[in-house]
């Protein structure tokens, strides 16, 4: 009799414990999850992020069914403006008045490093598809950050390293005379002479305010280099390309962008483009999967994704699955489960998050189709390889203060 | 080293042709009307674009373009001056500034919407396509036209104003309008055609470069800072001195980038306010 009781009792206690571990204190903080799509509305990024990027995360929060753990998931969106302080101001309005669980997006370096930090002190999340400094998972990580899409890092090895491979091992940079420009070219610098390749020389054009790139492209002819490398972005790549097709430069040598999305190539046109490798985390035309949610973001946007606009449909998934497993959308614990569980989806394949935040998955060196091989709209890319997430992405940073336990 | 040199004077010729071309309308707008036009980035680029929308969904190719899109751009431009700028004769030309600016600001900002930030591609016509070895550099025949045609329109714009009939009432009417009314010219009209032609003359360079640069919403705004330094430079509202820098600053620039690439875009203003300090009313400007 003692032992059923004692047996009894310790039946109730286990089954107590259980739910206790199903219904942690936390669950739902103010009865909603809401997300806050913050990004460049109008300015030089707002064609590859934007308003893009705002609908991808709608679809994300519609396509989980409207509500996580019974209570709904709220999207907002504001315009950063590409300004530092502009950003960390929306961010504490969210976070303090507003309740915003997590922020995505955050194009642009500057104001994702601006409202990190006001993210780990309010302890709410941050996941970024968009901005490219390696630092966001170096000396400037934080525990509450995830770094989704891509990074210099990723962008300068894959372009540069199998470029080389494939023949092109001689380089001369045309580079934007500022940080990002800067590292971006040192980071490919030193990938090319890893991989066996030299460096002849660079260019450096002021920007923004350049929009003649003819006498820096000139020398890069005289260079001889076989691969111009343009370590510039948006308007400046754009009109390199140009420029360089104009003055007859891409007949012998090839060019190399370093940071070029879907939404430049589809502006030049194929006959500018044509020929260039680059990398990127996404193509909409890369399988079943990936073809099914394009279809829909197209039916939307009119336009394809890019890989930050397909990255934040991803990155707020997961995060809401993340929530749904914690049981709660407490910061600590949905982090947890988000480093916990693998990324799978249409953008990435077995994707996981390292202890500095940064999301390693395979990445996807791409050469621009010329006008004869597309045979459809946005028909684009060819495949030249696909980078595994080891080799794509740098390893954990010993930088990162959280990752020092 | 010569063969660098050269090519980089090249280019900054093709360059200073814009600036020319630009320069000039902007010149004949303060000087007849004491406008500063800041709308003037913003109407080079609707010449661009409506060159890129009448290709795109009406068909109309480039030569047509190079005449039917200033056209229409001066158009508006008559309107402007007549439903605002008139207004704001007499006043400090600071109002006109400021109506100009937040003009392009708006103008630009409905293009923006309308056709987002990354811009299109416009064609080099196939006439002009391809280009000549020079030895030293390849010059796309695009951009040899360009210097051409530039030169043709300034120079005769400059002969308009400079030795015409035409010119003299326009000439007159900067130094004394009162005094031409009373001789029978209707001056207002006077006032609204030239500010027209000013506008028109914009949205042909912006034509011109339409093949050249993409065409976006943003294309006039970093244009525009450095065609008003060309404009100070030259002497506010004179012709001819407008002419001169404007392909002066494009050989400086080249210069420039022989010398020292990074600086390139800092050597105009570097070179505006040097003049400004030696020559306050501008190389060609007079003292008033």
């Amino acid at each position: 009799m003692r032992d059923r009781l004692a047996f009894a009792a310790a039946l109730l206690f286990a089954a107590g414990t259980a739910v206790a571990a199903d219904l942690p204190a936390g669950k739902v903080s103010d009865d909603a999850v809401k997300i806050g799509v913050l990004t460049d509305m109008t300015g030089y990024y707002s064609d590859l992020s934007g308003p893009g990027s705002l609908e991808a995360a709608k679809m994300a929060a519609e396509d989980f069914g409207g509500k996580v753990l019974g209570k709904p998931i709220v999207i907002v969106g504001a315009d950063h403006q590409l300004k530092a302080d502009v950003a960390s101001t929306v961010a504490r309005k969210w976070f303090d008045e507003d309740k915003v669980d997590a922020i995505v997006d955050l194009v642009s370096s500057s104001t994702a490093l601006a409202v990190m930090p006001v993210a780990a002190e309010k302890k709410r999340i941050t996941l970024l598809s968009g901005p490219g400094t390696t630092a966001i998972t170096g000396d400037k990580c934080t525990p509450y950050n995830v770094h989704w899409t891509y990074n210099n890092w990723a962008l300068a090895n894959g372009t540069g390293r199998e470029v080389v491979k494939n023949g092109g091992n001689t380089w001369y940079f045309l580079t934007a005379d500022y940080v990002f420009g800067k590292s971006l070219e040192e980071d490919t610098a030193n990938v090319v002479k890893a991989a066996g390749g030299k460096v002849l020389g660079a260019a450096r054009h002021p920007s923004p305010g350049t929009t003649d790139f003819s006498s820096y492209l000139l020398q890069a002819q005289a260079s001889g280099a076989k691969i111009i490398g343009l370590a510039n972005a948006g308007a400046d790549t754009i009109n390199s390309i140009k420029q360089a097709k104009e003055f007859g430069i891409t007949k012998k040598q090839n060019l190399a962008g370093l940071l070029v999305f879907i939404s430049d190539v589809n502006s030049l046109g194929l006959e500018n483009a044509k020929g260039m490798y680059l990398t990127t985390a996404f193509y909409w035309d890369r399988d079943d999967d990936s073809r099914k949610w394009s279809k829909r973001f197209f039916e939307r946007m009119k336009k394809e994704p890019t890989m930050v606009q397909a990255g934040v449909y991803s990155a707020v998934t997961h995060y809401l699955k993340a929530v749904q497993a914690a049981g709660t959308d407490d910061a600590d614990a949905v982090m947890a489960k988000m480093r916990e569980m693998p990324v799978n989806d249409f953008f990435a394949k077995n994707g996981r998050i390292g202890p500095d935040g940064l999301h390693r998955h395979d990445m996807y060196l791409v050469q621009v189709k010329t006008p004869e091989e597309s045979k459809y709209p946005w028909d684009y890319y060819k495949i030249v390889k696909v980078i595994p997430a080891a080799e794509a992405f740098p390893p954990v940073s010993d930088k990162c203060p959280n990752v020092k336990k | 080293m010569i063969q660098a040199l050269s090519g980089q004077l090249l280019l900054g010729l093709i360059n200073g042709s814009f600036y020319a071309l630009l320069s000039l309308g902007l010149a004949i707008i303060f000087g007849l009307l004491d406008v500063v036009n800041f709308a003037h980035g913003a109407q080079y680029m609707m010449g661009a674009f409506l060159a890129w929308m009448g290709l795109t969904y009406l068909g109309i190719g480039y030569w047509w373009a190079l005449l039917l899109s200033p056209l229409v751009v001066g158009a508006t431009g008559l309107l402007v001056e007549r439903v605002f700028l008139r207004r704001l004769q007499g006043l400090d030309n600071l109002y006109g500034l400021l109506l100009t600016f937040g003009l392009a600001l708006v103008v630009e900002g409905l293009f923006h919407h309308a056709f987002g930030n990354s811009g299109s591609p416009y064609p080099v016509p196939e006439l002009l396509r391809g280009g000549f070895d020079l030895g030293f550099m390849y010059l796309p025949k695009y951009r040899a036209w360009v210097v051409l045609v530039s030169l043709a329109v300034s120079l005769g714009t400059w002969f308009v104003i400079e030795k015409t009939r035409i010119g003299s009432y326009l000439r007159a009417g900067t130094e004394n309008p009162r005094l031409l009314q009373a001789f029978g010219v209707n001056v207002p009209v006077m006032f609204m055609l030239t500010y027209g032609f000013g506008v028109a003359l914009a949205a042909f360079a912006g034509v011109m470069a339409a093949p050249i640069y993409q065409v976006t919403p943003m294309m006039g705004s970093s244009l525009i800072m450095v065609v008003f330094a060309v404009v100070v430079i030259g002497g506010m509202g004179s012709i001819l001195g407008s002419i001169v820098t404007g392909l002066g600053v494009g050989l400086v620039e080249g210069f420039t980038k022989f010398l020292w690439p990074e600086a390139a875009s800092v050597v105009v203003f570097v070179l505006m306010a040097v003049v400004l300090l030696v020559r306050p009313a501008g190389l060609f400007g007079r003292q008033k």
